[in-house]
């Protein structure tokens, strides 16, 4: 048994920070939290933690009601976007912290210190202070930390946000196999999508304190249950539009249709709502069954191998991105090739129409 | 370039030259004669002498009034900033009803002229065999040292992220165990200026600890207001008693040079 939140609110001063939730989280897995900032992420991991009690609700850990116990008597760790070290603790006595105040002997705790400081390349610097490392450093202090404590529950708050993109890639690829050792129920919190697919495990996808979809975060992402979470699980933004399925094709105007596959023929002719992602609203046709739509080029963002274009397409704003440099001017007509195949379609409660 | 340069020394001589004025002065006066200050006028002193100095050292009528001082002055910065810190750190940390004009109100106790409070001090501490103590003068002047404290203190605190009390809490802290082992040396700076403010207030406080004192517990402050004595007129040992208080601040003031800044940065000094 991992960590179960049971129809937990948080309400703080007469505002909802979480909406009634019930999330399940398997033990010793990997799990993000996905959502923009004020989605509720911070405020999840916290009621995790135990830091903030519950407005109502109740949270079970193991197999066993945690609502109302203190934080200390928990086995929980967690790593904060900001370096928190303490200040006046040499890096060596910052990582035996929690060893220290567990009561272990001497000898454990320099071999405990010792090994989690070489997994985290802080050898060298076991005698220094938090404000003489430079910010990487501190972070890989803030995580030996939590690997030394061992507890069951690792909460990892957008961890590397303050990290410059080096040596985020870095730990990025190395903390789910560091904690995976450990065997404990890693939670992640993050703001990225990317970084949520490249992570792995399971994602649950937050908005505004409500979590749209908790599962593996492949399946997540290829198949998002709403609307809500196809929106927060993609970067650049998914593009969303309405199109009428009628004489078995979708038709986007009047003169961009594509056919209805087999699996929804049975739809009825109504409205529905669709989405595209970016990178399948491309500049080249990817195969036959694309389908050209024109738009009106209002920004062109180059990066050293991809172009991410944002256009005007029969007034809704929409962004493509295509491998390549692909130079263009605002007020430019651009031609864009939508892949029907790769399209999501919403029903009017924006639930996905799965197919 | 050039000029820019010897203006801006000129205005900067100028002004340590008018600060230091009265303390030249001052000092100046406590290596003469008190017939040399009446007599002619002097730059320097003519007929230099330690004499001053030498009287207030061996004469307890002069040095117990710095030793009442320097222990109601030490009892007060620590009662108060040892009162002053859990306070801080509610007000730091805890969101409670009426925490913001809580707040203010203590900063407002600091307007209050202390002239106000010296009758009832005295009444009451006739009343309760406080007066004519170290610790009465002390606790009637935590009456402005406490909010002073609280007000400096709780600037460093909010500097301190949240996350950190709660890392420890999740670390197995006791709450006390992390106030003491780690809160109190991360906000170190800060302690040592509220103890430096509490020290020069108490220490510059004339009304209030003349009102509530006599003899056993007299401030140096009192004695040196005692301008006339048997003898006549002692200028020459005032002004080196007048010389001798400056010592302990300017002593203090040199530990907490580099942090003083930093409590002015927070506005709060």
């Amino acid at each position: 048994m991992g960590i179960e939140l049971r129809g937990v609110t948080r309400q703080v001063g007469g505002e909802t920070h979480i909406y009634e939730t019930d999330l399940s989280l398997e033990e010793g897995g990997f799990n993000v939290l996905l959502g923009t900032t004020l989605s509720g992420k911070t405020t999840l991991l916290r009621l995790m933690a135990g830091l903030e009690p519950p407005s109502s609700g109740e949270i079970w850990f193991g197999g066993v009601n945690v609502t109302g116990v203190p934080v200390q008597k928990r086995s929980v760790s967690m790593v904060y976007q900001q370096f928190i070290n303490y200040p006046n603790f040499s890096v060596f006595d910052n990582i035996a912290s929690p060893l220290r105040v567990a009561g272990l002997s001497r000898d454990t705790i320099r071999a405990q210190v010792e090994k989690f400081a070489g997994m985290m390349k802080l050898d060298g610097y076991l005698n220094r202070y938090p404000a003489e490392l430079s910010g990487g450093q501190q972070q890989r202090v803030a995580i030996a930390r939590a690997l030394a404590k061992d507890s069951k529950l690792v909460l990892l708050d957008e961890p590397l946000a303050n990290l410059d993109y080096k040596l985020r890639e870095e730990l990025r690829d190395e903390l789910p196999r560091l904690f995976a050792d450990s065997g404990a129920t890693v939670v992640y919190s993050t703001t990225e999508p990317l970084e949520a697919l490249m992570l792995g495990g399971h994602t649950a996808t937050l908005y505004e304190g409500r979590v749209c979809q908790y599962g593996l975060t492949a399946a997540c992402y290829r198949a998002p249950d709403n609307l809500v979470s196809a929106k927060v699980f993609s970067d650049p933004p998914i593009n969303v539009t309405e199109v009428q399925k009628r004489d078995g094709r979708f038709h986007l105007d009047e003169r961009v249709s594509w056919p209805v596959p087999d699996s929804l023929a049975s739809l009825d002719d109504a409205p529905y709502t669709m989405g595209i992602r970016p990178h399948h609203l491309t500049l080249r046709a990817m195969d036959d069954s694309a389908v050209a739509v024109d738009g009106r080029v209002k920004i062109a963002e180059l990066s050293g191998s991809e172009s991410v274009i944002h256009l005007d397409v029969g007034g809704n704003d929409w962004v493509s991105e295509s491998h390549g440099i692909h130079p263009f001017d605002s007020g430019d007509t651009a031609t864009l090739y939508l892949h029907p195949g790769k399209v999501l379609y919403f029903d009017r409660d924006q639930r996905r129409i799965a197919h | 370039m050039m000029r820019g340069q010897t203006h801006r020394a000129l205005v900067t001589t100028l002004y340590i030259v008018f600060l230091m004025l009265p303390i030249y002065w001052l000092v100046s006066m406590s290596f003469k004669t008190t017939n040399e200050i009446l007599g002619a006028f002097s730059l320097w002193p003519q007929d230099f002498t330690l004499e001053n100095y030498r009287k207030i050292f061996t004469d307890p009528t002069w040095y117990t009034g710095y030793l009442n001082s320097i222990s109601y002055v030490a009892m007060n910065t620590v009662i108060s900033v040892a009162v002053a810190l859990p306070a801080a750190y509610a007000f730091s940390r805890y969101r409670f009803l009426g925490d913001k004009h809580l707040f203010f109100w203590l900063l407002t106790n600091r307007m209050a002229p202390p002239a106000v409070f010296a009758l009832p001090f005295y009444q009451l501490y006739s009343a309760i065999e406080l007066f004519d103590t170290h610790i009465g003068v002390a606790l009637a002047h935590c009456l402005f040292n406490i909010p002073l404290a609280v007000w400096i203190l709780e600037g460093f605190m909010s500097g301190v992220p949240k996350e950190l009390d709660e890392t420890a809490y999740l670390d197995g802290y006791s709450f006390w165990r992390f106030f003491i082992r780690i809160f109190i040396p991360t906000i170190a700076a800060g302690i040592g200026v509220a103890m430096f403010f509490c020290f020069m207030y108490s220490w510059v406080e004339l009304l209030l600890a003349k009102t509530l004192t006599a003899v056993d517990a007299k401030p140096i402050a009192a004695t040196m207001t005692r301008t006339a004595s048997t003898s006549g007129y002692e200028l020459g040992l005032l002004a080196a008693a007048g010389t001798l208080t400056i010592v302990p601040g300017a002593f203090v003031i040199y530990f907490v040079r580099n942090y003083i800044a930093r409590g002015f940065a927070l506005g709060r000094v």
